[in-house]
């Protein structure tokens, strides 16, 4: 398999999603994450990838690696320019949806990330990084 | 999505989980369950989940609104073959299925089943 990184897709409804997860789960192979590691990868990118199709339509994914401090890992880094989240402290808490969903994808994918960065401004767009370093 | 796949061993249903994408195929989803189970008069529902690499949150509420329909209509549900890794990233992400049963594999479900209904299939 060819090693694609970085590498950027668009996500704009849900039949991204399943190319997200592969381009991900290819990416985290190549750079020998374990199955644990490899399952958090692929579901943190899952939850973020749907909560752009749901709250903003479009947006993309960049897959990238990520170094430093001797070690290595993977980068995502998922932007939208949709409506963005007026508050942000209450949508990173546990429970918090203004959809339908149980309000975990962002809390989760933080809890998940080894470092997780989001930024929201309303009517412009949201950011969000997830780093994954290989143990 | 394509027909989900549904056997039934001694009145009890073991569903494969399909590829669902989205609130539609999880819909028929949980229509084509219901269907059979009625039809088959079915005391329990395993639904086997060892195909699935990852359980998101969306996922997990698929499972959940599954699990919940086939309690309705007077079965039990148990989810069956999660593996261990999407079963630690489960808990990370903070997510429960809820109450539902849970077991190793459709070995294990049918004899958890057994025992609980105190009597031999
Ligand atoms: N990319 C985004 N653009 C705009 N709003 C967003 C975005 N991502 C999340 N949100 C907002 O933040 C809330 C919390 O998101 P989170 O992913 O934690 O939960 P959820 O998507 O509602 O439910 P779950 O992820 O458990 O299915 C969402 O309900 C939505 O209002
Ligand atoms: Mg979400």
């Amino acid at each position: 398999m060819t090693e694609q990184v970085p590498q950027t897709l668009r996500i704009d409804d849900e039949a991204s999603l399943p190319a997200v997860r592969r381009a991900v789960d290819e990416a985290g192979r190549s750079l020998g994450f374990g199955l644990v590691d490899q399952t958090k990868l692929m579901t943190a990118a899952s939850e973020l990838a749907r909560n752009i199709v749901l709250y903003a339509w479009d947006g993309k994914v960049t897959i990238e690696h990520s170094a430093g401090a001797g070690r290595r890992g993977l980068r995502l880094t998922f932007e939208d320019g949709g409506p963005g989240i007026s508050d942000l402290e209450r949508a990173m808490q546990d429970g918090y949806s203004t959809g339908k969903g149980m309000g975990l994808g962002l809390p989760g994918a933080k809890r998940l990330a080894h470092e997780f960065f989001i930024d929201s401004k309303p009517g412009i767009g949201t950011r969000v990084v997830f780093v994954l370093w290989r143990r | 999505m394509a027909d989900v796949h549904i056997i039934s061993i001694n009145g009890v249903l073991v569903v494969t989980l399909p590829a669902v994408t989205d609130d539609g195929t999880a819909e028929r989803l949980v229509e084509q369950v219901g269907a059979r189970l009625v039809e088959l008069a079915a005391r329990a529902v395993l639904i086997d989940v060892s195909n699935a690499r990852i359980i998101d949150s969306f996922l997990g509420r698929v499972l959940g609104s599954l699990a919940g329909a086939v309690r309705l209509l007077g079965a039990e549900p148990v989810v069956v073959g999660m593996r261990p890794e999407v079963a630690i990233t489960m808990v990370e992400l903070g997510m429960d299925l809820g109450g539902v049963a849970t077991a190793l594999s459709i070995e294990h479900g049918l004899a958890g089943l057994r025992v609980r209904a105190g009597r031999r299939m």
